[in-house]
C-alpha cells in the first residue's frame, strides 16, 4: 500500500471527507471539509469519487514525502506549493515520484489548502465517515491534527474509476497533460467577502438597528476563529438577549449573537444546540467561502430570500456538474 | 399509552392542544419544529416521539436531526425540499404522534465523586443556597434527571430538572477549560461534561466514567429519554474506577 509521510505537519493539518451527517441527536456534528468545493474538485482532479478523504491544511502547508508513485491535487487557496523544488500549481493534478516531496508555505490567499491524493486517504471511519472531529478527538488519523513523523495510507482506486481518469494510476512514464480546472471556471467557485443571508430562527427579535448593524458593517474575522466558529469583530447587534432563551438545535452557517453582542458564525465542527438568537444563516452556496476566511478578512452580509438562496445552490451544483468543469 | 397517563385531566381540548407546532425555517436548508415554548416533560415528549418516528420512518432527503427540549431541528437537502413542502410532509408524521409508543426508558446510574478539586464550585454553590456541602450533594444525588436531549458536543445530555433549591445561574464567566467527566450545574439543568471543553456550568464533581466512546456499542453513555440518577462516590472508588 501507499503511504505519504509528514515532514511537516504545518500549522493545523486534518484528514477530512465531506462529514457524518445524520448523527445530531448524538450532540455528533457533521464536520468535514471547511471548504467543501475545494475537496470535491481536488478529488475530482485525481479521479476519486468527490467525497474520499484528503488532508485539509490551514494558514501554513506542511511537507509531505510520497514512498510510492503518486497522483496528487492542491485546490482551495494557494500555499505556494513546490515538488522537489518544483512549483506546483493549484487547481491541477500532479505526479509525483517515489521519494519525493510536497512543500507548502504560509497562505498567500484565503486560510485553507486541500490536497487530494489518487485512492483518497485512508482514514478509519467513525459514524461513516474519516473526517477528523478535533474538539472529541474521533475520526480521522488518531482523532487529532497531523504531527511529524504521521505516515498515512493512500487507498487504491477500484478499476472502473481509474480509467475515467484517462491514466494509470502510478504511472510514471510520459502523462497525458495534468488535468486542470480552467481559470474561467475556477472565478465562479472564487471566495466571497459578501456573504448572503437568510434571516434565522429569531431574526425578529432584533430591533431595525440590529438588521442595520449587521447590514450595513464590515466585520473582520476575530483571530479566536476555527472549525467550530467564526467569531467576527464590528459594531455591536442590540437585541440579542431575549430573557432566557430555551436551547435548541443550530444550524451550520448560523450567525448567533453572543451575549457582548458580537456575532458568531457557527461551523462546520458547530455545537449541535445553543442557547443564543440567531439573526441570520449563511447560505448553502456561500458555505464554502467561510472555509477560507482568515483572521483579519474583511466581510459584509446581504440579506436574500430563501427562493434565492435556492437558486444559488442550484446554480452552484449545475457548474460543480458540468464536464467542462475540468480539462 | 402516553395519553393514558394524564387522562385524569386529559379533555379533548388538551389533546389537540398537544398537536400544535410552529414551524420557522432554520436556515435554507433546515426547519425548526417548535412544540410550544416552555421547557416542560409533555414538551420534550412530544420532541422525543417525532425523533423516534423520524428514525423509524426516515424521509428521503432528509439528513439531519436536532431534538433539544421542546423543538427539533430538520435539516434536509435543499435541492429536494423546500420548508412548505417539507412542512406539509412532516404534519402527516405530527398527526401519528399519539399513537407512538417511546421505548421504556433506560435507568443509569453514573457515580460521581463530589467536591474538592472534582467539584472547584461546590462550596460556593452551598454558600449561595446558604446550605451545607453536604447538603448539596444529598440533592443533587436524590432527583432521577430526565435526559431531554443531547447537544452541544458528541454525548452532552441535558438533564432535568434540578431540585428547586439547587437552581443557580450559570458562571458569569466561562472556564475555558472544563476537564472530561466534570458534573455540573446550570438554572435548573445537570450535566456532565464528555471531553475538555470551554464551559460556563458551575462543577460539582466528576465522574471516572467515560461519556463518549468510539469503541462502545451505542458510542454515547446516555441517550435522549434516558433516566439518571448520580451516586456519590469516595476518591478511592473514583481512583479504583478510573483504572478499569
Amino acid at each position: 500500500m501507499s503511504t505519504i509521510e509528514v515532514l511537516s505537519p504545518g500549522l493545523l493539518t486534518t484528514v477530512q471527507d465531506l462529514g457524518r451527517e445524520g448523527f445530531g441527536s448524538m450532540g455528533v456534528s457533521p464536520s468535514g471539509a471547511a471548504d467543501p468545493i475545494a475537496l470535491r474538485i481536488g478529488n475530482r482532479l485525481v479521479g476519486n469519487s468527490e467525497g474520499a478523504a484528503g488532508l485539509e491544511m490551514t494558514l501554513l502547508g506542511g511537507a509531505f514525502q510520497f514512498h510510492r508513485p503518486c497522483v496528487g491535487a492542491l485546490t482551495g487557496s494557494d500555499f505556494g506549493a513546490t515538488l522537489d523544488g518544483e512549483t506546483v500549481l493549484a487547481w491541477a493534478s500532479f505526479e509525483a515520484k517515489p521519494g519525493q516531496t510536497l512543500r507548502l508555505g504560509p497562505t498567500r490567499s484565503g486560510a485553507r489548502c486541500y490536497l487530494c491524493v489518487q485512492g483518497g486517504i485512508v482514514a478509519k471511519q467513525f459514524l461513516g465517515s474519516g473526517s477528523t472531529h478535533l474538539l472529541s478527538g474521533l475520526g480521522g488519523h488518531e482523532g487529532r491534527s497531523l504531527r511529524k513523523g504521521d505516515v498515512l495510507k493512500i487507498g487504491r482506486l477500484p478499476e472502473g474509476e481509474k480509467k475515467e481518469t484517462g491514466r494509470k494510476a502510478g504511472s510514471t512514464g510520459t502523462t497525458r497533460h495534468p488535468r486542470k480546472v480552467p481559470v474561467t471556471a475556477l472565478k465562479q467557485f472564487a471566495p466571497r467577502e459578501v456573504l448572503r443571508v437568510t434571516p434565522g430562527p429569531q431574526s425578529n427579535w432584533f430591533p431595525r438597528a440590529a438588521q442595520k448593524a449587521l447590514y450595513e458593517s464590515a466585520y473582520l474575522v476575530s483571530e479566536e476563529t476555527n472549525r467550530m466558529g467564526l467569531r467576527l469583530e464590528g459594531p455591536n447587534i442590540p437585541g440579542g438577549a431575549h430573557g432566557e432563551m430555551i436551547s435548541e438545535g443550530v444550524s451550520l452557517g448560523a450567525i448567533q449573537i453572543a451575549a457582548g453582542g458580537l456575532p458568531i458564525i457557527l461551523f462546520v465542527e458547530q455545537q449541535t444546540t445553543g442557547g443564543y438568537a440567531k439573526i441570520a444563516n449563511v447560505v448553502a452556496a456561500d458555505l464554502s467561502s467561510l472555509g477560507q476566511l482568515r483572521p483579519r478578512d474583511e466581510i459584509r452580509f446581504e440579506l436574500v430570500s430563501f427562493a434565492t438562496a435556492r437558486k444559488l445552490l442550484i446554480e452552484q451544483e449545475k457548474l460543480l456538474a458540468c464536464p467542462d468543469l475540468i480539462v | 399509552m402516553l395519553a393514558k397517563k394524564s387522562s385524569g385531566k386529559a379533555s379533548s381540548i388538551k389533546s389537540k392542544k398537544k398537536l400544535s407546532a410552529r414551524f420557522n425555517p432554520a436556515s435554507d436548508q433546515s426547519l425548526l419544529i417548535y412544540f410550544g415554548e416552555k421547557i416542560t416533560i409533555q414538551a420534550n415528549e412530544q420532541v422525543r416521539k417525532l425523533l423516534h418516528l423520524l428514525e423509524a420512518e426516515p424521509i428521503a432527503g432528509v439528513r439531519n436531526l436536532h431534538p433539544a427540549y421542546c423543538s427539533l431541528l430538520v435539516k434536509f437537502d435543499p435541492l429536494k425540499w423546500r420548508h412548505e413542502k417539507l412542512e406539509k410532509e412532516l404534519r402527516k408524521y405530527l398527526v401519528q404522534l399519539d399513537k407512538v409508543r417511546l421505548p421504556e426508558p433506560r435507568h443509569v446510574e453514573i457515580p460521581v465523586c463530589y467536591g474538592g478539586e472534582y467539584g472547584p464550585d461546590l462550596n460556593e454553590v452551598a454558600a449561595l443556597h446558604k446550605i451545607t456541602p453536604d447538603q448539596v450533594v444529598e440533592l443533587h444525588a436524590s432527583a432521577s434527571y430526565l435526559v431531554y436531549f443531547l447537544g452541544f458536543v458528541p454525548g452532552f445530555a441535558y438533564l432535568g430538572e434540578l431540585p428547586s433549591e439547587l437552581v443557580t445561574p450559570r458562571l458569569a464567566a466561562p472556564r475555558k477549560k472544563v476537564p472530561a467527566g466534570s458534573v455540573g450545574i446550570a438554572g435548573n439543568q445537570t450535566g456532565v461534561y464528555p471531553f475538555e471543553t470551554p464551559g460556563g456550568w458551575r462543577l460539582l464533581g466528576r465522574t471516572p466514567l467515560a461519556m463518549f466512546r468510539e469503541d462502545r456499542e451505542g458510542l454515547s453513555l446516555l441517550s435522549i429519554g434516558d433516566r439518571v440518577r448520580f451516586v456519590p462516590i469516595p476518591r478511592e472508588r473514583f481512583a479504583e474506577l478510573s483504572r478499569t
